[in-house]
């Protein structure tokens, strides 16, 4: 079973966002950059399933500049075999997308996992439209999956539930909690990672079809209003009259 | 050449969310000098449908297949599709919602289209360029987004537009047929689970929203944030480390990594305020932070705070809540 996962390189979740004097760009300066969380459950899930199928293989696949090898690096030492940096900055979801498509292709992948959204930009789009220019099921976003051959039973959220669904290969799958829990590299994986393969490809063409034009930062509150313990039932009052919102 | 847009239905009535979206749809048709029609997907009856009429839509398309009842996303796709096709629809709407998303990227390809999620507001179509206002960078952000391609899908992020009713206005029912094949229900689901909801009330489409962290000590005590949540007719949530240590299901972890909601008010009870809480609920409207510590940094974000035990507390938000009637 050939497994392809997709990260991304995002701000650190604790990271308070700032923009470059035009409100064009996100300011990157002193921020650190980490593996997109969601997608820490594609990769470890699928490092899982490698261990428990023989002859599996995981491959780690980014589409970004060179300041994101750290990151590939650290999936590597978490498990993956390669990987593979497709050499340009995402410009958006479809750009991303055509970029994976044709790794995917290429590598005739049988299982193409990634988070459900990247924490930075939250398109929650890439998975549907890789599984469409490939021609295969999503699924997404997934809450369990499990392999028996080439037959997956996946579980995905719904508002209020969850389905269970059976897709043969090849397929993609979009991850969340609570799949697995997300494994931290160890000192011998770091060790191997710095050997395991990684190509740098060129990008394939593929005009985006979103652009960006500018950042805001939402407006500032006001402060809170401290209401006295021993009054608590005052705050019902407020939310009724002043706020209006029961 | 008119704006589709796409209703979710479930057990006969549309979806709250797609009330939203139906207005959105109704209001962006009449922005740019045309109709808005509606497809429906789900479970829907004709009399559910025709009351999207309240939201300004003139008529809605409903294949009653009856393997359309539960998502397909290849059959929902091809159904969209070919709605799309046939009202020459150059713009579709739908709920930032788990089916929106999963449609809505899929049909981005197929019809060559941009596609813009987590949309927070009507957009701006001067000038020629149509731009569109989203969420990001998980609630602590907003960008503008020039939608450049002929065609434009837009997922409308949940509770940010107001759903219209003009009582008596009722919408045109139409049986449409997307001519679907065995072959396009290859991924339909093989079985439903309902997870039980306090008070049957859907956190993602909720208005009001009571919220349990590490403060309330343990399972045991959630009774209190429950019994506030039905004096209110409000969804339950949990910060992360109370559904990591299984106090509570993961579906009810609002969060960075979990379900990201924007109700009309928000109560936080025993939670600090870490920033990947707050990115999944900065966004509500009215945010309400009680916490026996002065300095939890929630505070910082709330619009009303109580300093204080939270097991004294809530009892009496819920006692006043009752005597409020």
């Amino acid at each position: 079973m050939k497994f392809l996962v997709c990260i991304s390189n995002v701000p650190d979740t604790t990271t308070k966002i700032a923009f470059t004097p035009d409100n064009k760009e996100f300011n990157k300066a002193g921020v650190q950059f980490v593996i997109n969380p969601w997608d820490e459950y594609a990769l470890t899930r699928a490092i899982e399933l490698k261990e428990a199928n023989a002859g599996s293989t995981v491959t780690v696949l980014n589409v970004g500049e060179a300041d994101t090898e750290p990151n590939i690096r650290k999936a590597l030492a978490i498990g993956a075999d390669d990987a593979i940096r497709v050499n340009a900055a995402p410009k958006d979801a479809f750009f991303v997308a055509e970029q994976i498509a044709a790794v995917a292709k290429e590598g005739s992948y049988d299982v193409i996992l990634m988070g459900k959204e990247s924490i930075d930009y939250n398109g929650f789009q890439v998975h549907g439209m890789v599984g469409e220019l490939l021609g295969i099921p999503t699924v997404a976003p997934a809450m369990k999956l499990d392999m028996s051959g080439n037959t997956a039973t996946l579980e995905r959220e719904i508002e209020g539930g969850k389905e269970i669904v059976q897709v043969a290969t090849p397929f993609v799958a979009s991850c969340q909690q609570p799949m697995c829990e997300p494994r931290i590299p160890n000192m011998r994986g770091i060790m191997t990672a710095r050997t395991k393969p990684l190509k740098v490809v060129p990008a394939t063409a593929g005009a985006p079809r979103t652009e960006v034009t500018e950042f805001a930062l939402p407006p500032k509150k006001l402060g809170v209003k401290l209401i006295d313990a021993a009054n608590a039932g005052d705050l019902i009052k407020l939310l009724r009259n002043e706020a209006k919102v029961i | 050449m008119s704006v589709l847009v796409v209703v979710e239905c479930d057990k006969g009535e549309v979806k709250k969310s797609s009330l939203e979206v139906a207005t959105y749809g109704a209001r962006l048709a009449a922005q740019l000098g045309t109709s808005a029609t509606a497809v429906a997907v789900g479970e829907a009856s004709d009399a559910s449908l025709a009351k999207l009429g309240e939201q300004g839509i003139a008529k809605v398309l409903y294949d009653k297949e009856p393997r359309l009842k539960d998502f397909v996303n290849n059959a929902y796709t091809k159904l969209i599709a070919a709605t799309a096709q046939q009202e020459d629809a150059k713009v579709i709407v739908l709920a930032n919602s788990n089916i929106g998303a999963a449609v809505g990227s899929r049909l981005s390809i197929r019809l060559q289209a941009s596609l813009a999620t987590n949309v927070v507001e009507l957009p701006k179509t001067e000038g020629g360029q149509f731009t569109v206002k989203r969420g990001a960078f998980s609630g602590k952000a907003f960008s503008d987004v020039v939608l450049t391609g002929e065609r434009k899908i837009i997922a409308v992020k949940k509770n940010s537009i107001e759903a219209q009713h003009e009582a008596g206005k009722t919408a045109e029912v139409v049986a449409f047929a997307a001519q679907l094949s065995d072959a396009d229900f290859a991924d339909a689901p093989k079985q439903v689970v309902m997870q039980d909801q306090a008070g049957g009330i859907l956190l993602p489409e909720a208005e009001l929203v009571v919220s349990g962290g590490r403060g309330m000590k343990g399972p045991e005590n959630w009774h209190l944030i429950e019994d506030l949540a039905k004096a209110l007719h409000a969804a339950t949530a949990c910060s992360k480390p109370v559904s990591d240590v299984d106090w509570r299901p993961h579906h009810e972890h609002v969060g960075q990594t979990g379900i990201t909601v924007s109700p009309n008010l928000y109560i936080a009870c025993g939670i600090s305020g870490a920033i990947q809480h707050l990115a999944g609920v900065n966004s509500s409207k009215v945010i309400v932070v009680i916490n026996k510590d002065p300095e939890a940094p929630f505070f910082k974000a709330a619009d009303y705070g109580i300093v204080g035990d939270v097991f004294d507390v809530l009892p009496k938000l819920t006692a006043a809540v009752k005597e409020l009637g």
